[in-house]
């Protein structure tokens, strides 16, 4: 193994992500602009021209039909990636279904975007969370250097559980924010993602075959369970992958959940994407004016990582969830994921769902100062003054 | 019956079947026989896809599959998209596409599935110029989710979502002329064809393989359950839609029109021969059929008229 010396580079989130799809080889690229994603695909198309890379680029009509190209590459035994951000991914929701269905391991980056209407272009994570039961996986990313490790990463564990990965990073913040990624030599990104093995491949007519026929009561059950298998198993395999790319790279994610101060903290703040990288900040200030907080950043949404939240919450009188997105009619989705995954045991931490910077309202080292008071009172008064508390609301 | 080695080689159809028994189209079904014949020409290193429609039925549930060759089932809007996709995917991969020897790109969906929620796909891939084939099998209507009209239905047919009642029809719409608007995207081959003809869908197939960039073949195939016609009277109204200059057969060729027609001296058949085979068209009185009549005879000088300037 060639010894690993980084490539460092002042780049965009999304080109961070554009270089991560070039190092990762893909084959064919189709995809629709919206901002703030376009410039991941310019990026891409600046590749292609400048014989950078040896790419097929699809420039399609519509994100429908970005994903459905990808799907039949894919199934073509390409390696297929695309990118796109809120609109453009509730427009995808049906072929994402199929990518999934289809068990195709397409990795897209959704530039996580408010929805219309009004009309907003910035940083909100409910585009890519409602799109949970899709059957794709999904990493969040903190910064610019996660966007393209996860990138890479997507494709191994995409193309080992047989399963399409999304890639998330935040409108703005991440997706124009210039930031030093490490970026890792070609011959060891092929080293660590060799070229691609399709589950099945139209192009190999040794045997005739049909994909995605009509299954009946009597089979499709069982289709769907291999699903739901391949996505528990998907579990192991991100950690696998998470811990080789630490010992290749230096950067570890062999947690599915970062967790920073959890063992004697009184409460977490769990959230994710980019704004964990001011809660994290913010708990550092915190921990010296001795409020006993930590975090956890969770980094993958789908696979659930269930386990590791059990154990958080083992550990702690309380868990402050901050949701950068919202399900009408409940409740923040990570805290609703999250209690679910709590119900069924005996730590029952007091759990609280903090709705913050919707459509890109600001969130700061004073909101999580102000959230932390807050919840201090919370876990002292032992008892819930509100489940769900929309933090910045103008009253 | 063994065919005389004489014969066959003067047979245009080849005689190799890729297209098996026991498939599951109802009797009569003109898209069961254009999928057959697009195997003939095409042979087994093909790539189908087929969106939801009848032919998702036709081509068998899982694990089974009428066709001897791959075939990737899609969702609805998709079949332009999805042919594309694959096309890059093969071409990323160093894989022939094409020509003599190399794999075929076959997009196969229903009138439906192509002049109205898939028209978007179409005209991206046409546009785009991927070399693969995209073929509409026009049975007028949405026939598999129980006969509801579609933009490519003719005036004046019954269908379940514009029943013929007591007082009239709903059906006031003329067939949208898809091949125009495929035409319109300066693609290099563009044709209609029918069942009812197949050396004719056969040769059209060949050239559309031979062509570098999008070929697009709208086949007329009659669907005896929603035209309400007898099973065995398929053929037989394929070839009667050809012969009123209903559905005229004809190439566009690199900007050329060609116009193929059986008996290309003759007066087109009163479009009434055509219609009273068929229950869908019953609720029409004689000036709805004059009026139709006119519409055809319109639409076909309009057409003679292409390939005398442009042929
Ligand atoms: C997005 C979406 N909307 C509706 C349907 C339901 N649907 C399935 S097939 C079909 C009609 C197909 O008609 P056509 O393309 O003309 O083919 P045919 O069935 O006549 O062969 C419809 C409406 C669907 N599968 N997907
Ligand atoms: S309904 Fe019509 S098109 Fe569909 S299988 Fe039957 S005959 Fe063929």
């Amino acid at each position: 193994m060639a010894e690993y010396k980084p490539i460092r580079k002042v780049v965009s989130g999304n080109y961070a992500a554009a270089y991560a799809a070039k190092h990762a080889r893909v084959q064919v690229v189709a995809a629709y602009p919206i901002t703030p994603q376009t410039s991941i695909i310019e990026k891409i198309a600046e590749f292609i021209a400048n014989g950078e890379a040896d790419i097929q680029y699809v420039p399609v009509e519509s994100e429908h039909s970005a994903m459905a190209a990808c799907i039949g590459a894919s199934a073509a035994g390409a390696r297929a990636f695309t990118a796109t951000s809120a609109q453009g991914l509730a427009l995808m929701h049906e072929m994402l279904h199929w990518a999934s269905g289809a068990r195709l391991p397409v990795v897209m980056v959704d530039v996580n975007r408010a929805m219309a209407p009004p009309w907003s272009v910035w940083d909100d994570q409910t585009d890519s969370l409602a799109q949970r039961d899709t059957g794709w996986m999904q990493f969040y990313a903190e910064n610019n250097q996660e966007v393209y490790d996860g990138v890479l990463m997507a494709f191994k564990i995409a193309e080992t559980v047989n399963l399409p990965a999304m890639v998330v990073e935040s409108a703005f913040i991440l997706s124009h924010t210039y930031d030093v990624v490490e970026m890792i030599p070609q011959e060891l990104v092929d080293e660590f993602l060799p070229p691609r093995k399709p589950l099945y491949d139209l192009a190999d007519f040794s045997q005739p075959f049909s994909v995605g026929a009509l299954g009946g009561p009597n089979d499709y059950y069982e289709f769907r369970y291999k699903i739901a298998k391949a996505m528990e198993d998907a579990v192991k395999v991100i950690k696998d992958v998470g811990k080789e790319f630490g010992e290749r790279f230096g950067r570890d994610y062999s947690e599915m959940i970062e967790k920073g101060y959890v063992d004697d903290a009184d409460f977490v703040f769990m959230g994710m994407g980019s704004l964990m990288g001011t809660v994290k900040e913010a708990v550092d200030l915190l921990r010296k004016e001795g409020y006993k907080v930590g975090y956890a950043k969770v980094r993958w949404f789908r696979p659930f990582p269930k386990e590791e939240l059990r154990e958080i919450a083992e550990s702690v009188k309380g868990i402050a969830v901050l949701d950068r997105n919202y399900s009408f009619g409940q409740e923040g989705i990570l805290f609703n994921e999250s209690k679910g995954v709590l119900y069924n045991t005996d730590a029952r931490p007091i759990i609280k769902n903090y709705i913050v910077g919707l459509g890109g309202r600001d969130f700061t080292v004073g909101d999580v100062r102000a959230i932390a008071e807050n919840m201090k009172k919370v876990i002292e008064a032992g008892k819930l003054d509100r489940e769900v508390e929309w933090y910045h609301l103008k009253r | 019956m063994e065919i005389p080695e004489n014969v066959r080689k003067r047979l245009s159809i080849p005689a190799e079947e890729h297209f098996f028994a026991g498939h599951t189209a109802c009797q009569g079904c003109g898209a069961s026989l254009g999928i057959r014949y697009v195997l003939k020409a095409y042979g087994r290193k093909t790539i189908f896809v087929i969106p939801a429609c009848c032919s998702t039925i036709i081509a068998g549930p899982w694990p089974y599959t009428a066709l001897d060759a791959n075939l990737f089932h899609t969702a609805f809007e998709t079949t332009g998209a999805v042919i594309s996709g694959i096309e890059a995917a093969l071409k990323a991969r160093g894989i022939k596409v094409k020509g003599d020897d190399g794999v075929m790109v076959v997009g196969w969906a229903g009138d439906g599935g192509t002049a109205d929620i898939g028209l978007q796909a179409l005209s991206g891939f046409l546009e785009r110029g991927h070399d693969a084939v995209y073929i509409m099998y026009d049975n007028e209507a949405y026939m598999n989710t129980g006969i509801q009209r579609s933009s490519s239905t003719p005036y004046g047919a019954w269908t379940t979502n514009t029943p013929g009642g007591k007082r009239h029809f709903l059906e006031k719409r003329h067939k949208k002329k898809v091949i125009d608007i495929v035409i319109a995207h300066e693609v290099p081959y563009a044709a209609t064809a029918s069942v009812a003809f197949p050396e004719d869908f056969i040769r059209k197939l060949k050239k559309a393989r031979k062509v570098e960039g999008p070929a697009f073949i709208q086949l007329f195939a009659p669907c005896p359950t929603g035209w309400r016609s007898p099973t065995d009277k398929s053929i037989e109204l394929a070839r009667l839609a050809v012969q009123t200059a209903y559905f005229p057969l004809f190439e566009y060729e690199n900007g050329k029109y060609k116009i193929n027609m059986p008996s290309p001296k003759k007066e087109p058949k009163p479009i009434e021969e055509y219609l009273k085979l068929q229950g869908r068209f019953k609720y029409m009185t004689k000036e709805d059929i004059e009026y139709l009549q006119s519409w055809v005879l319109r639409e076909w000088e309009k057409l003679k008229k292409l390939a005398e300037v442009f042929g």
